[in-house]
C-alpha cells in the first residue's frame, strides 16, 4: 500500500471525474442549455457551487457535462489508437527485419513527424469544427504510440525460448502474436493507455480552446476556458473551476498510470 | 543673430510649440490592414490607419456622419444632377513634394472605374460617365444618370486621391495628401505616421503616431492597463470597459457605428423562403438579453438594416418584438408546429459567437433547433458569403448606408423583392434630400415586413483612451481613427 500512494490518488481523482460524467447523464444542478442572462458571472454561492458564466449558466453543471465531452473523445481516440496501432506493432514486430516491418515503421515515423496539434487542427479546419473530427484526429496520432510501444517489447520477446517452443510447436507468426506476445505486452498497454488517455483529454481542451473541438451548445473545457479568457479579471472563478478540472484529470490519470506501472512491472515487484 | 536674440527666440520657439505637452502617441487596434492602399481592398483595418491621416478624397465624413469638403473646397451640381463642378483646394502637395491637381482626381477616379479596376466598392463609381479636367483646379464630373449620394461616394474611404508618381509602391508606401505621412511599418507590429509640414490645411498638433496591432483582446486588455498603448479604438472586448471607466486614469468612449448585427437569414433556403417562418424567427429572438449577455449591455436594438443616428431612421424594432407564443403560432401556420433543424454559422467577433449562443438558446425555445458551427473569417467567407450554404449567421455590416445590399438577389441572404430593386433605382434617380429621405424610409419599412433579416441592434463603437487624449472621435460614421484633430491635455 505504502508504494501505491500515487496509484491510489490517482484513480480517486479519475473516478471522481468520471462519476461526474455518469451523474450527468442522470441529473445535473441546472440544464446547460438554460441561459439565465440576468443571472451572469455570478461568483459560487449555494445556489451555484462554483459560480456561474457569461451567459448565466451553472460552472458546476458544465463542468460535469464538459467531463462527458472530454472523456469521450479520449477514450474513443484512445481506442483508435490501440485498435489500431497494437495490430500494427505486432504485425512488425512478427516480421522483424523484413519489408514488411520497414514499411509499418517509417509509416508510423512519418506520422510522429507531424506536430500532433498542427495537424488536428488542419484536419477539423479541412472537415469542419466537431467533436467527431476532433476524436479522429486525436486519434490517428495515438496509432504510431502505440504501435511503437507494441513493437519494442515484442521484439524481446520474440527472442524468449518459450516462443521458440511455440514455433516449433507449429504456431504461426500471427497466432503466437495473439495468444503468447499480446498478453505480455498488456501491461504496459495499459499504463500507455492511461497516459494517451490524460493527453487526449489535453488535446481535447486544446482543440475546443482554439474553437475547433466540440461545438456550442455542447460544453467543453477547453471553450470554457477560452471564453473565461477576457472576463479573468472580472470573473476568476469562469477560469479556475474549468482549469482545475483539466489539471485534477490530467494528474490523476498521469499519477494512475505511474502507479500502474510500478504495480504492473515484476521487476519492480521484485525490488520492493 | 545675437546671443540675446537667439535665447529670446529659442524660449518662444519652445512656449510656442508647448513643450511640455506629448506630441506622440500609440493608438492600439486589433486587425492589422493586409496592405496599405485603400482604393484596393474591402479591409476595413486599411481605412482605420490611413482614413482621413494619410489620404483625403474630394469630400470626407466629418465625426458626426456628415459629408464636408475635403481636397474639394467646393463643387457646383447642374440643374439636371448629371454634371459636378470639384472646385480643388489650391496649393496643395503630396507628401512626395508633387501637385495634388485636377490630373491627379481624374486618374483616381479613372482608375477606380477602370474595368480591371481593384476597388473593393467599385458601386460608388459606377454612375460615372466622364471626369474632366477644366483646368488644374477644376474637375468635371460627368454622371450617367442622377445620384443623390454621389457626394456620399466621394467621401469613402475607396474614394480617396492618390497619384500617378507614387502608385505603384502604394501598398507598401503610401503616399497621400494628409496631415500625416506614413514613414514606416513593421509588419505584425505597429505602422508609423509622422507629421506633415507641408500640410495645405490646419496641421495636425501631433507630431508622431504608431498604430500597434493587438489581436488579442486579453493581451489588448493588459497594454491598455499597462499604458502601452494611450488609445485602444474599437476595443474588442465590452466586459472590461467598465472597468476602465472605473479608473480615473481611462476615459471609455461610447458611440455608435455604421454596423447593423444582423440575424442572416437565408432566404432562399427552405423553410427560410416564408415569410411567415422569417417572422416567427424575429418574435423568437429577445434583443435586449443578446445587447446584455453578448455585448454587455453596449449596443442599440434595431428594427431594419439602417443606423439609428441616421436622421431617416425609422424605429421599427416593435414590430418585430420578443413574443415566443406568436412564433410559435406562426411557426405552426407556416407548417412546421413543432419546429424545424438549421444551421447557426458564427465568425469569430465575440457578439457573433456569443450572440449566437444565446440565439440558439431562444430559437430553442420555440422549437427552432440550429446546429452550431464555429467558424473563422476565411471559412466564413467562404461557406456563407460566397457559398450561400448556410441557414442563419450573425454578422455585422458596417459599411455606412448600405441598405441598397437588399436590392443585390446574389448577395449572400438573396432576397430577391423586384419591388426593393425599385425603390433603391429610385433612391438613385432623387437629388431631393427630402424625396431621398422618404424613399429610403419606405425601404427600411419593406425589409421589416419582409422579415428578411434577424435585425438585432447597432453594433457601438467602443474605445478606450488615456484620458488626457482630445480630439478623439466618439462616433464612427466610417471606418476611420481620425487623429488629425487630436492632442493631449497638459
Amino acid at each position: 500500500m505504502k508504494g501505491r500512494v500515487s496509484l491510489w490518488l490517482g484513480l480517486g481523482l479519475t473516478l471522481v471525474f468520471a462519476l461526474a460524467a455518469a451523474v450527468s447523464f442522470l441529473w445535473v444542478p441546472q440544464d446547460v442549455t438554460q441561459l439565465a442572462i440576468a443571472n451572469k458571472m455570478k461568483p459560487p454561492s449555494l445556489a451555484h457551487l462554483l459560480g456561474t458564466d457569461h451567459l448565466g449558466r451553472d460552472i458546476l453543471s458544465m463542468i460535469m457535462v464538459g467531463a462527458r465531452t472530454s472523456i469521450a473523445v479520449a477514450l474513443v481516440a484512445v481506442g483508435i489508437g490501440m485498435g489500431l496501432g497494437v495490430p500494427l506493432g505486432l504485425t512488425a514486430a512478427a516480421h522483424r527485419g523484413g519489408w514488411l516491418d520497414e514499411i509499418i515503421m517509417r509509416g508510423n515515423d512519418l506520422v510522429f513527424a507531424f506536430p500532433s496539434l498542427i495537424i488536428a487542427i488542419l484536419i477539423t479546419a479541412v472537415f469542419g469544427p466537431s467533436a467527431l473530427n476532433a476524436i479522429i484526429a486525436i486519434g490517428i496520432f495515438n496509432i504510431p504510440v502505440f504501435a511503437r510501444v507494441t513493437r519494442g517489447a515484442a521484439l524481446s520477446l520474440w527472442t524468449r525460448d518459450w516462443i521458440m517452443a511455440a514455433r516449433v510447436a507449429g504456431k504461426g507468426k500471427a497466432r503466437i502474436s495473439v495468444e503468447h506476445i499480446l498478453p505480455n505486452v498488456l501491461n504496459l498497454l495499459i499504463v500507455q493507455g492511461t497516459i494517451q488517455f490524460s493527453l487526449g483529454i489535453l488535446a481535447e481542451a486544446g482543440l475546443s480552446y482554439v474553437g475547433l473541438g466540440a461545438q456550442p451548445p455542447t460544453p467543453s473545457w477547453g471553450r470554457m476556458l477560452a471564453e473565461s479568457q477576457t472576463m479573468i479579471s472580472l470573473a476568476p472563478h469562469m477560469a479556475i473551476f474549468p482549469g482545475l478540472a483539466i489539471l485534477l484529470t490530467v494528474l490523476g490519470l498521469n499519477l494512475m498510470g505511474d502507479g500502474l506501472r510500478d504495480w504492473l512491472d515484476p521487476r519492480l515487484r521484485r525490488a520492493r | 543673430m545675437t546671443y540675446r536674440k537667439f535665447l529670446a527666440a529659442s524660449a518662444l520657439a519652445l512656449i510656442a510649440s508647448g513643450a511640455w505637452a506629448k506630441t506622440d502617441i500609440i493608438v492600439g487596434m486589433q486587425l492589422e490592414p493586409p496592405h496599405l492602399d485603400p482604393t484596393s481592398a474591402a479591409a476595413g483595418a486599411i481605412d482605420s490607419v490611413l482614413y482621413s491621416n494619410v489620404f483625403e478624397g474630394l469630400t470626407r465624413f466629418a465625426s458626426d456622419g456628415s459629408i464636408v469638403a475635403g481636397l474639394a473646397k467646393s463643387w457646383d451640381i447642374s440643374e439636371d444632377g448629371l454634371t459636378y463642378t470639384f472646385h480643388l483646394n489650391e496649393g496643395v502637395k503630396f507628401h512626395d513634394g508633387t501637385d495634388m491637381n485636377a490630373e491627379d482626381v481624374k486618374f483616381s477616379l479613372d482608375r477606380a472605374r477602370a474595368a480591371d479596376s481593384q476597388n473593393a466598392q467599385k458601386a460608388l463609381f459606377a454612375g460615372i460617365a466622364s471626369v474632366d479636367v477644366v483646368d488644374p483646379a477644376t474637375v468635371k464630373v460627368t454622371l450617367s444618370a442622377p445620384n443623390g449620394a454621389f457626394l456620399f461616394n466621394m467621401a469613402w474611404g475607396d474614394a480617396v486621391i492618390v497619384a500617378p508618381e507614387s502608385i505603384e509602391n502604394i501598398k507598401q508606401a503610401p503616399v497621400g495628401t494628409g496631415a500625416f505621412k506614413f514613414a514606416n511599418w513593421v509588419q505584425g507590429d505597429r505602422i508609423e505616421l509622422a507629421k506633415n509640414d507641408g500640410y495645405w490645411g490646419t496641421p495636425a498638433k501631433l507630431d508622431a503616431v504608431t498604430f500597434k496591432f493587438i489581436s488579442d483582446p486579453t493581451a489588448a486588455f493588459a497594454a491598455v492597463m499597462a499604458e502601452d498603448v494611450n488609445v485602444f479604438a474599437g476595443f474588442p472586448a465590452p466586459e472590461n470597459l467598465a472597468q476602465f471607466g472605473a479608473d480615473p486614469r481611462f476615459l471609455v468612449l461610447v458611440g455608435s457605428t455604421e454596423g447593423e448585427t444582423i440575424l442572416s437569414t437565408n432566404n432562399k433556403m427552405p423553410p427560410f423562403d416564408n415569410v411567415k417562418v422569417r417572422e416567427a424567427l424575429a418574435h423568437a429572438i429577445n434583443r435586449q438579453e443578446i445587447i446584455d449577455g453578448a455585448m454587455f449591455g453596449y449596443g442599440t436594438p434595431i428594427g431594419t438594416h439602417f443606423a439609428p443616428h441616421n436622421p431617416d431612421y425609422v424605429d421599427l424594432a416593435a414590430q418585430s418584438a420578443y413574443d415566443p407564443e406568436l412564433s410559435k403560432k406562426l411557426l405552426a401556420e407556416a407548417g412546421f408546429p413543432d419546429g424545424f433543424k438549421t444551421t447557426l454559422k458564427l465568425p469569430p467577433p465575440s457578439y457573433a459567437r456569443r450572440g449566437g449562443e444565446i440565439i440558439a438558446a431562444q430559437l430553442r425555445a420555440v422549437g427552432i433547433e440550429t446546429e452550431i458551427s464555429n467558424l473563422e473569417w476565411a471559412q466564413w467567407l467562404e461557406e456563407v458569403f460566397k457559398g450561400k450554404d448556410y441557414g442563419l449567421t450573425i454578422v455585422s455590416h458596417t459599411e455606412p448606408a448600405d441598405i441598397n445590399i437588399y436590392a443585390r438577389p446574389e448577395y449572400y441572404f438573396q432576397y430577391d423583392s423586384a419591388a426593393f430593386q425599385g425603390l433603391m433605382a429610385d433612391l438613385n434617380n432623387a437629388t431631393d434630400p427630402a424625396k431621398r429621405s422618404e424613399i429610403l424610409k419606405a425601404a427600411q419599412k419593406m425589409i421589416a415586413d419582409d422579415y428578411v433579416n434577424g435585425y438585432l441592434f447597432q453594433l457601438a463603437a467602443l474605445s478606450v483612451a488615456n484620458a488626457k487624449v482630445k480630439g478623439l472621435w466618439t462616433n464612427a460614421p466610417t471606418q476611420a481613427t481620425d487623429l488629425t484633430a487630436v492632442y493631449w491635455e497638459e
